[in-house]
């Protein structure tokens, strides 16, 4: 079938798809759906009578040749270190340990699906023991295992779509595996009918400047080829595009060309200086966050640093991983957060895999009860970085609960010869210690994600749990109160007022940056790729308005009834398809 | 039946690269070579999933058996491959 474009096909009415807008933008483009997952073959599951065993290990054989040329065909594509490991999980397919053992199972009357999953699945098992870098590898071993019963079945393999032309991505949710292998020249945007505005898809999505619409319920009908005009801002998959839609396609990219002259002056339209700055992973992404015109950094992830490794890095390496960032920002701030291992960032020597409950568990901060040199090595690092550069390095700590813990960790950030230590507002105890915790440390910067994950109850990870995983939400908004308070309010006799920035994603969200001014936050760090649109609405507004409107959202009782509220008084919003 | 006792060389142990490295030379003596760590059970060596669960960190040492004319020339080379550091490569 040939598209047309601008065509309407009389038979079809248009469909609107509502879901959440967690990245904006508006693009037309065909769907190209992610591979559903492959269901586990049932235990009982035999062969067919009518094959011999010999027959059916024939069977399986075919089916791991062809997943074998399907790997060597992408690697011969791919760049080099990514080459690399999908020969390795090639040579994984084909391994003769597992088909003998999948070959015993065939023997013993299993169908190939069933042999291949539960001899796979042994393996998996026996390095997952192992811990480590291996335990890392079972999910190489699980993806051999469900493209071979994909192909045995004679379904598309499992993961993002091979394809050579645009397209829209629709999936149920994407794992950080999937969107690794994303390829931003090729995805216009995604879709998903499952996650939440906190879901890798929607950070992913933003970091990447990708238009995003997420716990889009509908979705799952969506079929592949079919042309959909996606809009990141309102949430909205229309197909097919009406005329209205392909007008604001030409709108959006004009206004993202008008967007690239911010050159980093950030004021209020009465004149009142904003701090924007960046939240970055690496010395790529500090690069690109001053040029994007960045006042600083706010958040510096140094986990990245960290991931994929299963030894802890040592002060050498990871002082030359900090260097970077800190010269891309020479005489201005740099936040570096300690290491934030645990929950959704496991690290094989800090933290426990067998937690029953990662979220609340030993991360963040709490890994120091178990291995405190692990902070005492990467702080000598972070100091010994920060005295060889220009920039005004800051420390701080995430996951704190107590002023116990702050005075801890600025201890120990005075005994490495750092000099400005702050903690993270994540937990809402801390919130509501604010007062407290501030006569240990110099500053506080409020992760609205996890301060919403926590103060809601509700894992940030789960679509179904997306209303109520929202930085709208009256309580949320009132502990941002507190914290800014007190910050405000700190008195002389402990250094005076303390500033408190945020450097979740609420800050990226033009309307509830607003807002977040309002409540009396010093500074906001965002994703290098939003500082332009946040800039242009809070150039719109006074240091007036935002009070008046942090006090119509904190006046609402619902995120809805707060967002409806104070967008409603922003019409640049609208203006901008934000 | 020959044998040799070799002490794997690569800094992070016999891990996906090395492993991998390994496994391609193996196969391509065409001969089956088992792997073991003393006391432990004889593994196929030209087997990646056999040697990632092995779990033979930088340092360990492992038993090669072979059989055959070639052995021995056989197990020296492969000896040689263990004893490097292939993630230095």
């Amino acid at each position: 079938m040939s598209e047309v474009p601008g065509s309407v096909d009389a038979a079809q009415p248009p469909t609107t798809i509502t879901g959440v807008g967690v990245s904006p933008g508006r693009v037309i483009g065909p769907v190209r759906r992610m591979a559903e997952p492959v269901a586990a073959p049932a235990e009982s599951e035999q062969r067919d009578p009518g094959r011999s065993a010999d027959d059916e290990k024939a069977r399986l054989a075919g089916a791991v040749d062809s997943v074998v040329a399907e790997l060597g065909r992408r690697a011969e594509h791919a760049a080099p270190d990514a080459a690399a490991v999908l020969s390795t999980t090639a040579m994984m397919a084909a391994d003769p340990t597992l088909t003998a053992q999948a070959g015993t199972l065939i023997d013993d009357g299993a169908s190939a699906e069933r042999a291949i999953w539960q001899a796979a699945g042994a393996i998996a098992s026996q390095l997952e023991e192992l811990g480590g870098y291996m335990a890392e590898r079972v999910t190489d071993v699980l993806d051999v295992r469900s493209r071979t019963v994909a192909e045995l079945r004679g379904l598309p393999a499992p993961g993002v779509p091979d394809s050579d032309t645009p397209y829209v991505l629709v999936a149920v949710d994407l794992a950080p595996a999937d969107t690794a292998t994303l390829r931003p020249d090729l995805v216009l945007a995604l879709v998903t009918s499952d996650g939440g505005p906190q879901s890798h898809t929607a950070i992913i999505a933003r970091a990447a400047g990708l238009p995003a619409v997420v716990a889009a319920r509908g979705a799952d009908a969506l079929v592949d080829g079919t042309e959909v005009a996606v809009d990141g801002g309102t949430g909205t998959i229309t197909a097919p595009p009406s005329e209205a839609d392909r007008a604001g396609v030409v709108r959006w990219q004009q206004q993202q060309l008008a967007q690239q002259s911010f050159t980093g002056d950030a004021t209020l339209s009465d004149g009142t200086p904003v701090e924007l700055l960046a939240n970055v992973g690496g010395g790529a992404d500090a690069t690109a966050a001053a040029e994007a015109g960045a006042a600083g950094v706010g958040l510096f992830r140094t986990e990245f640093s960290f991931l994929g490794s299963d030894h802890e890095p040592s002060v050498d390496e990871q002082y030359a991983q900090y260097r970077p960032v800190f010269d891309a920002f020479a005489g201005r701030k740099v936040v570096v957060r300690t290491l934030d291992a645990g929950a959704d960032k496991p690290l094989p020597f800090v933290t426990d895999t067998d937690e029953p409950n990662p979220a609340l568990g030993v991360r963040g901060f709490r890994t120091t009860l178990s291995s405190p040199e692990v902070l005492v090595h990467q702080l000598e690092a972070i100091a010994r970085a920060a005295a060889d550069s220009e920039a005004h390095v800051r420390v701080m700590a995430p996951m704190i609960s107590t002023p116990a813990e702050a005075e801890r960790f600025a201890t120990v950030c005075r005994e490495a010869g750092l000099e400005t230590a702050g903690v993270m507002v994540e937990v809402p105890s801390a919130a509501l210690s604010a007062p407290a915790i501030l006569r240990r440390v110099d500053f506080l910067s409020i992760g609205t994600n996890d301060l919403t994950q926590y103060t809601m109850a509700a894992d940030r990870q789960l679509g179904a749990l997306s209303g109520l995983n929202d930085p709208w939400q009256h309580a949320v908004l009132r502990l941002v109160a507190e914290t800014a308070r007190a910050g405000a309010e700190r008195p002389e006799s402990v250094g005076g007022p303390a500033p408190v920035g945020v450097c979740g994603e609420a800050a990226a969200d033009p309307a509830l940056a607003v807002v977040l001014l309002g409540l009396g936050v010093t500074s906001l760090s965002m994703t290098a790729r939003a500082l332009p649109r946040v800039a242009t609405v809070l150039r719109t507004v006074s240091a007036d308005d935002c009070r008046r409107l942090a006090a119509l959202a904190l006046d609402s009782e619902d995120a809805e009834a707060a967002r409806a509220a104070v967008r409603a008084e922003l019409p640049v919003l609208e203006e901008l398809g934000l | 039946m020959a044998e040799r006792t070799a002490r794997i060389a690569s800094a992070s142990g016999l891990h996906a690269r090395p492993a991998k490295i390994f496994v391609e030379a193996v196969t391509a003596t065409g001969v089956p070579v088992t792997i073991a760590v003393p006391g432990g059970p004889e593994l196929n060596a030209a087997s990646i999933l056999s040697l990632m669960g092995l779990g033979a960190g930088h340092g360990t040492e492992v038993v090669l058996r072979t059989e055959g004319d070639d052995a021995d020339r056989v197990l020296d080379e492969l000896v040689t491959l263990l004893e490097t550091d292939l993630d230095a490569a």
